[in-house]
C-alpha cells in the first residue's frame, strides 16, 4: 500500500480540509417517520424508539442522546446524576464570523437541555453498581472541552474512591475548536485520571457509539480495559476527508468502521445493543471487584 | 549551524520585507564602500541601528499568523540541528520492535549540558527526500510506540526525558489507521503521565493537535517564543468554521495557539526566547538558549523527590483546563 503519491506534499496542507465528503449524511428528518441510513427504508419513529433506536430492519444502530443512553443502559430510577455543577467557560472569548462561542454554548444548552456534551454520575446495571459517562453527540457534535475533561476526570476518582467499575460511552466529533489548546489537552488530562484509576487496579469498560473520532479516540476511548463497540460504528483518528486528500484517493469500503477495528485488533467486541446491558454485567462479574 | 538549503536562505516571508529591503541596502552600500575605496561608515552604522530596531518592533509585535509563519519558516532549526548542535555524544536508537522505524520521530540516548537524558524528537526533514523519508514530520503509530519504547529505557535507567516537537500533526493515512494511530498516542498520554521519570517537553516549531501532544506530557511543558501549539492547524480550523482555508489568519488569531497566549492560559509552564528576528536567523543562538532551558529544567526537578514529581506531574495535567462552577441547581441560561 503507498500512501505516498510521486507528488510529495504535507499532508495538512490548506486543501486537506475542503475536499469531498465520502460519508453520507445521516438523514433523520423529524416527524413521525424517519428514513433509516442503512436500508434506506421508511421507518415508523416510535418503533425505532421502542427497538433502542436500532432499525427493525437492519439492524442499524442510530445515533442517540445522553439522556436516552442512560436510561436505556441502568436500572430504572437508579441513576443519580453527579458534576451538574460544573459548566462551560469561554476562555479564549472565541468570536468567528460574527458569531461568539458563548452565545453557541446557550443555543445548544437551549436546544439540548443539557448543560454539556457529558453526563455522569452512578447508578446500577443489572443490579451492578458502576460510574457512569455518557457523551452527547447532540451538543456541539459531542466535542471535548474543557467540561468533559473534569467531569470524566472526577467520575474517574470518584469510582476508585468508592471502588466501581467505570463505564465511559463515547461519542464525539472529536475537538472543540472554540477551546483551543485548552481543549487538546483534555486528552492528557482524562488519561492521566485514568492512568491513576488503572493503578488501583479499578475496571474501565470504554464503549464506542458512532462516531467516536479524534482526540476523544486517541485519548480515553482508546483505553477502556475492554473496549466495546457498537455495530457499524465510525471509530477512527483522522477525519476521512483529510486522510482521502492526503492519499488522493477514495477511502475503501468499511474503513474506520468498528467491524474494521475488530479485524484489526484494536477493540474487544462488537456488541448489539439489545445486548450491551448484559455484556456489561458479564464483564463486570468477571473483573469488577 | 544549521543546515539549510539555499531556496530556504533566500525565503521571505511577506512581513519581513520591509527588514529584507534595509538589509540590502547596508549590503550594497558596504559593497560600493569597497569597490569606490569611500568611507560609507556612518551610513552603514545608521541603517544597522535601524534594520535592528525594525527587526525588534516586528518581532515584538508578529500576529499569531505571522507566528505561524515563523515556526513554519523553511531554514527554521529542526530537531536534527538542534540534536547536532546541542546534543552531545547522540546514540539514535531505531525502531518501535512492533512494525517500523518511523523516521518522523528520532529517539536516542544523549548528553545535553552535563545531564544524561533520553531524547525524542520530531523531525520534519529538510530537503525533499528527507521530508518524504519522515512523512514531513508526520509519525505513524509506529513512531509514538518508538518513543514509549525510547521512554521506558529513561525510566529503567533513571534518566530524564527530553522532548522536542515540531508536527503538524499524526499521519492521517490508511495504514495509519490501521495500525492504530488513535491507540498509540492514547497509551502515550496515559504511560507518560506516570513514567518514573522527569520529562521537560519543549514546542520547538509545530505543535499540532494530538500528534504533538503524543509526545507531550510531561513535567514541564515549554514552547520557543515564535512557536504554536494548537488543537488543530489554522487552516483546518478556518475551512471549517469560516468555511474556506483563507481565513486561517482569523483562526490563527482566535485559537489563542502562541506561546504568551498559552502561558497566559497555564498551558504551558515556560517560554524559550528565540534569537532577535527568530530562530532561523541564529540556530546556534536557539540551539543555546534550548540547551539552557533544559538542563536549567532538569536540575531544578532532579532535586524534587520522585514520588512529589509524579504527584506534581498529575495535579499539573489535572487542572487543565477552565470551567465555570454554578451554584446548586444548574440551569441552562447560565454561561
Ligand atoms: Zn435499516
Amino acid at each position: 500500500m503507498t500512501e505516498m503519491q510521486s507528488e510529495p506534499s504535507s499532508p495538512y496542507g490548506s486543501k486537506a480540509f475542503e475536499g469531498p465528503v465520502f460519508r453520507k449524511k445521516r438523514d433523520v428528518p423529524d416527524g413521525l417517520w424517519m428514513r433509516c441510513a442503512g436500508c434506506e427504508g421508511m421507518l415508523y419513529r416510535k418503533a425505532v424508539a421502542e427497538n433502542l433506536m436500532v432499525c427493525p430492519e437492519c439492524q442499524c444502530h442510530f445515533r442517540m442522546g445522553a439522556a436516552e443512553r442512560i436510561s436505556q443502559l441502568t436500572d430504572p430510577d437508579t441513576f443519580e446524576e453527579l458534576f451538574t455543577d460544573i459548566a462551560p467557560a469561554d476562555p479564549l472569548e472565541f468570536h468567528w464570523l460574527g458569531k461568539s462561542y458563548a452565545d453557541r454554548l446557550r443555543e445548544e444548552q437551549a436546544k439540548t437541555g443539557n448543560i454539556e456534551a457529558i453526563k455522569t454520575g452512578v447508578g446500577f446495571i443489572k443490579g451492578r453498581r458502576v460510574a457512569l459517562g455518557v457523551m452527547d453527540g447532540e451538543f456541539l457534535m459531542g466535542s471535548m472541552g474543557s467540561v468533559l475533561g473534569e467531569k470524566l476526570s472526577l467520575l474517574t476518582e470518584e469510582a476508585a474512591s468508592q471502588n466501581l467499575p467505570l463505564i465511559v460511552v463515547c461519542m464525539s466529533g472529536g475537538a472543540r475548536m472554540h477551546e483551543g489548546a485548552l481543549s487538546l489537552m483534555q486528552m492528557a488530562k482524562t488519561s492521566a485520571a485514568l492512568a491513576r484509576f488503572d493503578d488501583a487496579g479499578g475496571l474501565y469498560i470504554s464503549v464506542l457509539a458512532d462516531p467516536t473520532t479524534g482526540g476523544t479516540t486517541a485519548s480515553f476511548a482508546m483505553l477502556g480495559d475492554i473496549i466495546i463497540a457498537e455495530p457499524g460504528a465510525l471509530i477512527g483518528f483522522a477525519g476521512q476527508r483529510v486522510i482521502a486528500n492526503t492519499i488522493k484517493a477514495e477511502l475503501p469500503d468499511g474503513f474506520q468502521r468498528a467491524e474494521f477495528l475488530l479485524e484489526h485488533g484494536f477493540i474487544d467486541m462488537i456488541v448489539h445493543r439489545k445486548d450491551l446491558r448484559s455484556e456489561l454485567a458479564r464483564l463486570i462479574d468477571y473483573c469488577g471487584e | 549551524m544549521a543546515k539549510t538549503n539555499s531556496a530556504a536562505e533566500g525565503y521571505v516571508l511577506p512581513f519581513e520585507k520591509p527588514i529584507m529591503h534595509l538589509q540590502r541596502q547596508i549590503a550594497e552600500l558596504e559593497a560600493s564602500q569597497v569597490q569606490a575605496g569611500r568611507d560609507y561608515s556612518s551610513e552603514i552604522r545608521q541603517l544597522r541601528s535601524q534594520f535592528v530596531s525594525l527587526l525588534k518592533k516586528t518581532y515584538q509585535n508578529l500576529s499569531a499568523w505571522e507566528t505561524v509563519q515563523v515556526a513554519r519558516h523553511p531554514a527554521r532549526p529542526l530537531a536534527s540541528d538542534y540534536i547536532e548542535t546541542m546534543a552531545k555524544n547522540f546514540v539514535e536508537l531505531h525502531g518501535d520492535r512492533r512494525y517500523a522505524d518511523d523516521k518522523a520521530i528520532r529517539c536516542g540516548l544523549a548528553r545535553v549540558g552535563t545531564e544524561k537524558v533520553v531524547l525524542v524528537a520530531q523531525q520534519k526533514g529538510r530537503d525533499t527526500r528527507e521530508k518524504i523519508a519522515c512523512n514531513f514530520g508526520c509519525a505513524h503509530p509506529e513512531g509514538y510506540r518508538k518513543a514509549l519504547r525510547a521512554m521506558r529505557l529513561g525510566e529503567k535507567f533513571h534518566l530524564p526525558i527530553v522532548c522536542l516537537i515540531d508536527t503538524q500533526g499524526a499521519y492521517p493515512g490508511i495504514g495509519s489507521e490501521e495500525r492504530g494511530v488513535a491507540e498509540a498516542i492514547a497509551v502515550n498520554l496515559m504511560e507518560m503521565s506516570r513514567l518514573r521519570t522527569p520529562i521537560v517537553c519543549v514546542v520547538i516549531g509545530e505543535g499540532g493537535s494530538g500528534g504533538a501532544l503524543g509526545i507531550g506530557v510531561g513535567d514541564r511543558i515549554a514552547m520557543l517564543e515564535y512557536a504554536f501549539y494548537s488543537v488543530i492547524s489554522p487552516e483546518g480550523c478556518a475551512a471549517i468554521l469560516w468555511r474556506t482555508g483563507e481565513k486561517a489568519p482569523e483562526a490563527a488569531q482566535a485559537m489563542k495557539m502562541t506561546a504568551r497566549d498559552l502561558k497566559a492560559l497555564d498551558v504551558i509552564d515556560d517560554i524559550v526566547p528565540e534569537p532577535l528576528g527568530g530562530a532561523h536567523r541564529n540556530p546556534a543562538e536557539s540551539a543555546h538558549n534550548l540547551e539552557r532551558h533544559i538542563v536549567r529544567t532538569l536540575r531544578e526537578l532532579k532535586r524534587i523527590d520522585p514520588e512529589a514529581i509524579l504527584k506534581h506531574r498529575y495535579e499539573r495535567w489535572r487542572r487543565m483546563g477552565k470551567v465555570i462552577r454554578v451554584e446548586g441547581s444548574p440551569s441552562a441560561d447560565q454561561a
